[in-house]
């Protein structure tokens, strides 16, 4: 049946491009043809769409990674042959843009100053000062106004001229047919009071021209016309405050600066060069938390694998007794922290180590208050032994695994030998079991670095350090102090996280290629 | 040993001390090592069947027993749980078969094909999985904010978004375990296929996909655990208690009111557990076996 379908598709031309096994290309037949096909409309317009909403937004770099994006799509599966393309292409599509591209864009960020303040272009930054900065107009006409409860929310009904205009935050005022007036409901006095609030913060721009300023109301029947105290100069680019006669000019560190260095924000983001790097080195409080930072996490990570390692491998040996019976039970009992989930374990670990009402101390130690998690040695060491919990079930199975793969003979052998039994383990056992395990070491080496879920969960990289300027705790790694710096508090931080990113990165690649030239994983590739 | 008492009637007579010097002493071990593990499992279950709420009185063993913690999880509007399981159950497992899918794609095309590319496509998964997506969650939270501002379904605050972030991560982990499982079905297989007229949709589709079903489950499950325990991507894309997984919202249920809500907490973390450890405990054979292959906790 399939031969059928294809056989005439795969006419003389395609067998003259030299394409050997154009028959086994088209497999499936008709059914498979009209899903591809069903398949790609869909994509295509769906494409279509996106392309037209993301022009509509004035947004033409999206539009045409979108546009390039589906017209790849289109070829790969359209096209004889590429076979290989067709399997890859949906999940490089994925991989391009959510991990290759961001890693990439991380790498601009970090040259920049995106943070709290700084987080647009200098328009929005422009109309964001002139909207914020208002004050009424000492003799604005009063307008009467009805407030309106739309889709986008809150928008005002001003009668002018015998023309009826509304308008919302974003929207200017703009004259209305009143048949659209249906799409609103009117607010009545209940409401108005209920949504004072909302009411008394909206701002409706008068024009799209934002020196033309906002109407707003008090009280939801009158509006004044407001404007800013700013000014902005269009030609010289500056601002002026029109109260004490200061002048706010683009000194070129991404927003409106007096001489005396008074800044106004929001500002925009630019581009500020090795700014973030130079600072993260030279900036004695940042570069401190840095230090400490970094040698905590390498301790970490290196001790999370010691002590995981290190407990398995005793467990393996100890189960590793055929003689013994149960051996299942325990091993099944010994598993479960590892198929607990990491992040609860860390909140339940907290509730348990929590100084004044949790279990360790009210039980154990018999109500002493012993700061597990806030001193900064003891939450060093209760991170490292929820990670024990956590992690040794792993390093169990694999080591039970690794011992049971060497063979019997060789320890017979060495018995035979004379060999003792620690000395069996010690010359034998030992180095096979390392040849196997050594990769899964430095795989776990690697994930530690980066486990920011134990530390978040169980002390928030907290207590935080005595010295440091920056909100960084002495169990913060790397990874918990990038999301702190960018997430975490009112003053964010993007191109400094985004930096910090960066040197994890260097970090990491330096620590992949010293493992791959231990384990040449490369040179197993065929 | 002298003074050792006979504890076996039946079988081999042994006395204590030698029983102990063989296999006693790896149970006295045992024992410890089942407390050390279950110990705060125990205690969280515990906790959660604690009417009475505070961590303090947590702390009480089983003293004792009631659901009205559960309850109240249930009951609190603010911090919607039910809606969190859905949540993450949907991104989970929508995860999950979509990595799948996509790996097992890139691997049959890595295992059975020879074309140009192969090995720098092999070589750069390998370079890509070393830098875990994390790091770059600054990139992605802005990344989104543009993309939202044109598309509102893939800008912050939404889960399919969320998805789609994590599976720009499924090729680069998940292909490497695959394509080992892959090139150990012969391609003999591949060939009698081919001879008797299926074409290479057919084969994968049919086939292949049936004979790799153990590794599918494995990176299915990893992919799994690993998302729904993700806290750093979740927590800077979903913003509104309704979108969010468990792990933002039971984070934001301790980080708030630690002390006074904790056997609510509890409750939550045993629901949240429950799925994940039954799972894990089911498929523990195939797990095992890919754990060793290269996966990490």
């Amino acid at each position: 049946m399939n031969l059928k379908t294809t056989a005439p598709q795969e006419a003389a031309p395609e067998r003259a491009s030299g394409e050997k096994s154009t028959s086994l290309q088209f497999s499936g037949g008709l059914g498979t043809m009209i899903f591809k096909i069903v398949a790609l409309a869909v994509l295509d317009a769906t494409a279509v769409f996106a392309i037209f909403l993301a022009v509509a937004k004035d947004a033409v770099l999206i539009a045409s990674i979108i546009g390039v994006i589906t017209l790849l799509i289109n070829v790969i599966y359209l096209k004889r042959g590429w076979l290989p393309a067709k399997y890859l292409a949906p999940g490089a599509v994925f991989l391009l843009i959510f991990q290759v591209f961001v890693i990439g864009y991380t790498g601009y960020i970090a040259f920049t100053n995106y943070g709290s303040g700084h987080n647009s272009d200098q328009d929005d930054a422009i109309m964001s000062l002139l909207q914020t900065n208002q004050q009424r107009v000492p003799d604005s006409a009063s307008y009467p106004v009805t407030v309106l409860d739309g889709a986008d929310g809150l928008a005002l009904l001003v009668q002018r001229e015998g023309q009826q205009l509304v308008g919302d935050s974003d929207d200017p005022l703009a004259p209305i047919d009143p048949a659209a007036l249906g799409k609103y409901t009117q607010l009545n006095f209940a409401d108005l009071l209920g949504r004072q609030q909302e009411v008394t913060s909206l701002a409706v721009p008068m024009s799209e021209d934002p020196t033309q300023g906002t109407l707003r109301t008090s009280d939801g029947r009158t509006a004044y016309q407001y404007t800013s105290t700013l000014v902005y100069d269009k030609g010289a680019d500056t601002m002026t405050d029109s109260i004490t006669g200061t002048v706010y000019s683009d000194t070129g560190v991404g927003a409106y600066t007096a001489p005396d260095g008074e800044q106004l924000m929001p500002g925009w983001s630019i581009n500020v060069g090795f700014d973030n790097f130079t600072r993260a080195i030279t900036d004695s409080s940042i570069r401190s938390s840095l230090i400490s930072v970094t040698v905590w996490t390498f301790v970490f990570a290196f001790l999370s694998v010691a002590t995981t390692f290190f407990l398995g491998l005793f467990l393996a040996i100890v189960f590793n007794d055929l003689r013994m019976k149960g051996r299942k039970i325990y091993r099944v009992i010994s598993i479960l922290p590892y198929a607990f989930p990491a992040f609860l374990g860390g909140l339940v670990w907290a509730g348990m180590l929590n100084k004044d009402f949790g279990f360790v101390n009210q039980v154990l130690f018999n109500g002493a208050s012993i700061p597990w998690l806030t001193d900064p040695w003891l939450a060093k060491f209760s991170v490292l032994w929820v990670n024990l919990w956590l992690g040794f079930p792993y390093m169990f199975l694999v080591c039970t695994g690794a011992l049971q793969s060497i063979p019997e003979e060789l320890s017979e052998a060495a018995k035979i030998d004379g060999a003792k039994p620690f000395q069996i383990f010690r010359l034998i056992k030992m180095p096979l079991l390392l040849v196997s395990v050594a990769p899964l070491l430095i795989s776990s080496f690697a994930f530690n670095f980066n486990n920011f879920n134990i530390i978040y969960m169980l002390t928030e990289g907290g207590p935080r350090l005595a010295d440091g300027a920056m909100n960084v705790g002495s169990t913060d790694i790397l990874i918990s102090m990038v999301y702190k710096v960018a997430f975490v508090g009112s003053q964010r931080d993007y191109g400094l996280a985004s930096a910090f990113s960066i040197i994890i990165f260097l970090i990491v690649s330096l620590i992949a290629v010293i493992s791959f030239k231990q384990t040449k994983a490369l040179e197993e590739l065929n | 040993m002298s003074t050792a008492t006979s504890i076996s009637s039946k079988g081999p007579k042994k006395t204590f001390g030698q029983w102990f010097a063989a296999t006693g002493w790896r149970h006295l071990i045992g024992v410890a090592l089942c407390i050390y593990a279950a110990f705060p499992l125990l205690y969280v279950l515990s906790a959660s069947l604690n009417p009475n709420g505070t961590l303090l009185s947590s702390n009480g063993f089983f003293s004792t027993i009631g659901l009205e913690s559960y309850e109240k999880l249930f009951a609190n509007e603010q911090r919607p749980f039910a809606a969190w399981f859905a949540n993450t159950m949907f991104i989970g497992l929508t995860t999950a078969a979509a990595s799948v899918l996509l790996g097992a794609l890139a691997a049959y095309s890595f295992s059975r094909m020879r074309f140009k590319g192969r090995r720098f496509g092999l070589v750069s998964l390998l370079v890509v999985q070393i830098f875990p997506q994390l790091l770059a969650v600054v990139a992605i939270f802005i990344l989104l904010t543009t993309l939202g501002d044109v598309y509102p379904a893939l800008g912050i605050d939404n889960q399919i978004a969320l998805i789609m972030v994590y599976l720009g991560g499924a090729l680069g982990v998940n292909t490497y375990l695959m394509y080992g499982f892959f090139n150990t079905v012969p391609i003999e297989i591949d060939e009698a296929a081919k001879i008797d007229g299926a074409g290479h949709a057919r084969i994968f589709f049919t086939m292949i996909l049936r004979l790799v079903a153990p590794i599918l489950a494995v990176v299915g499950l990893l992919s799994f655990i690993s998302t729904t325990s993700d806290f750093v991507i979740a927590s800077v894309v979903l913003v509104s208690p309704e979108n969010q997984t468990l792990a933002v919202g039971l984070y934001s249920y301790v980080s708030e009111e630690f002390t006074s809500n904790w056997s609510v907490f509890a409750a939550g973390a045993v629901l949240a557990a429950i799925p994940v450890m039954a799972l894990f405990l089911f498929l523990q054979k195939y797990i095992v076996g890919g754990l060793t292959a290269g996966a990490g906790k």
